[in-house]
């Protein structure tokens, strides 16, 4: 990844997917505490939350910033532990892969839940 | 023949030794890895949506217990600090609240250690305790 | 001068009068090329409110065990030779009196993250090589030198940007208390980065660009997370972290 892109590239997509990510993740909670947590839990509410698009959209932004800046930062943790070209670029792919991977199975969940395919 | 005194992950992950700021990292370390694995975990659980009501409802039930309260009271716990201090590091990294560099003079206190950041480290700490607090007060609905 | 007594032998040293405060010193000995393991080798010393760590050490050195490696040679702080890990902290041996460290015991061993050589002696070849990597000098196209040039005056202030970085002697303190220099040793580390910006800071240097390039990259500046240990050991005020975090700034676009 940092042969294409510039370290210093990767660290602002880690400051701007974190900062961005809070503002969703208060929207989130919010809608779970105003519904009251336990009712919110339940299966016909949380269906119809799906269903609902703006709230469909705020759960696939925070899907994919808090993929990158989590996997971004373990991938962070991972290089310092160890050196080598090799562990480096698997490290490196392994967790864009895994990213990729979250990103997909979480999508799945979200646009099947919206779309009423349950 | 040298031999390498590399500290090792040990030393790293050592949070003692050099004050508050590196109990902060430690925290920040820490907190990161585990709310992705809480993330990681509640992708997983709430996929179980897509197997209609009945396969939901068990996974609610292995979740919805006192172990799982406690979990997710740390969970809250984490997400609070790790954005408290990530606000701090934004803001420090940027290079703002130090001041201007300037002569130093014995007996040499850092201004990258300032009060500023101590006191936000701590509020963070605060925010997390009183959030965890919160949060398993409104999961007991207290 | 402190007075010292092995503690295998019960004679006394003759011509020194013994203080009435003493510590045991303990100092690590390893030759990587001859031992199998660090052992400890015990000392009590006698102190005065002065006695500096490293004149502890040279007493052990000068009258009870001369095998014992150690690299000094201001004692005042000036020539970054003596840093060691002093009761668990980097230190420097000749800026570390005995009396401010408040404890029986007193245990010298090599810093941390750097290549041992014997004893107390690290190698420092890494290190200075890292520093060259980011050109520790100023780069210009033009010099004060040439002929009918001018010496490139600078203000008060301009000076103040930067002479805080530029009071750094390499002793390595700080890329010994560094938890990423503690696992990633391709990492710059504060010593390297604080003079990154030592001389982008200063307005005569026109290597802003080809600095920031070196940096910017996987094992550069961003392997800083701000813990600030550097800070906490650097016994000459440089304030590495300031140093790391106001060169970010560059980098983020916050300075230019
Ligand atoms: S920055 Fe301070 S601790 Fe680090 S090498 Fe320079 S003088 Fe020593
Ligand atoms: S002997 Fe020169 S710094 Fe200690």
């Amino acid at each position: 990844m940092s042969s294409i892109m510039r370290e210093s590239h990767i660290m602002k997509i880690h400051y701007l997917t974190a900062l961005v990510a809070v503002g969703f993740v208060i929207i989130h909670i919010m809608v779970r505490v105003m519904q009251g947590f336990s009712d919110s839990l339940l299966f016909d509410n949380v269906i119809a939350n799906y269903k609902s698009i703006p709230y469909a959209i705020v759960l696939e932004a925070m899907l994919i910033l808090i993929s990158v800046h989590g996997f971004n930062g373990l991938r962070i943790i991972l290089l310092e532990i160890k050196q080598g070209r090799v562990y480096e670029n698997a490290v490196t792919y392994g967790c864009l892969a895994a990213m990729i991977i979250l990103i997909a199975y979480g999508s799945r969940t979200i646009i099947m839940a919206s779309m009423g395919m349950v | 023949m040298e031999k390498d005194r590399k500290e090792g992950i040990k030393g790293m992950a050592n949070p003692g030794r050099y004050g508050i700021e590196r109990v902060a990292y430690w925290l920040m370390r820490i907190t990161g890895l585990g709310l992705l694995v809480y993330f990681i975990g509640h992708i997983y659980e709430t996929s179980s949506l897509l197997d209609g009501k009945a396969a939901w409802n068990s996974m609610l039930e292995l979740t919805q217990t006192t172990e799982g309260h406690i979990f997710l009271a740390l969970v809250i716990g984490m997400c609070v600090f790790h954005t408290g201090n990530g606000i701090r590091l934004m803001i420090a990294e940027a290079g703002f609240g130090f001041g201007k560099a300037r002569r130093p003079d014995y007996p040499y206190t850092p201004s990258s250690l300032n009060m500023k950041n101590k006191l936000c480290i701590y509020v963070s700490i605060g925010l997390a305790a009183l959030a965890m607090m919160y949060g398993l007060g409104v999961m007991y609905d207290v | 001068m402190a007075a010292i007594f092995p503690v295998s032998s019960q004679e006394k040293h003759e011509k020194t009068k013994p203080s009435t405060k003493s510590i045991t010193l303990r100092i690590s000995k390893f030759n990587p090329g001859k031992d199998h393991a660090t052992t400890f080798l015990e000392f009590p010393v006698s102190y005065e409110k002065w006695t500096t760590v490293l004149d502890a050490i040279l007493e052990v050195k000068n009258y009870h065990d001369h095998s014992i490696g150690v690299r000094y040679s201001c004692r005042q702080a000036m020539c970054g030779s003596c840093g060691m890990i002093i009761n668990g902290k980097p230190k420097l041996a000749c800026f570390t009196k005995i009396s401010e460290l408040d404890s029986d015991v007193v245990t010298v061993e090599p810093m941390n993250n750097f290549p041992l050589i014997r004893d107390l002696v690290v190698g420092f070849e890494r290190m200075f090589s890292t520093h060259k990597r980011i050109k520790p000098y100023i780069i210009r196209e033009d010099s004060e030198i040439s002929s009918g040039a001018k010496e490139f005056l600078q203000t008060p202030e301009d000076v103040e940007k930067y002479i805080q970085f530029s009071g750094c002697i390499k002793c390595g303190l700080c890329n010994s208390a560094c938890p990423t220099m503690a696992v990633d040793s391709t990492f710059i580390g504060p010593q390297g980065l604080a003079q990154a910006y030592r001389y982008i800071a200063d307005n005569r240097d026109q290597g802003k660009d080809e600095r920031l390039r070196i940096i910017d990259e996987r094992h550069g500046i961003w392997g800083c997370h701000f813990a600030g240990s550097c800070s906490q050991v650097c016994p000459k005020g440089v304030d590495p972290a300031m140093g790391i975090q106001l060169l970010r700034g560059y980098l983020l676009g916050y300075r230019k």
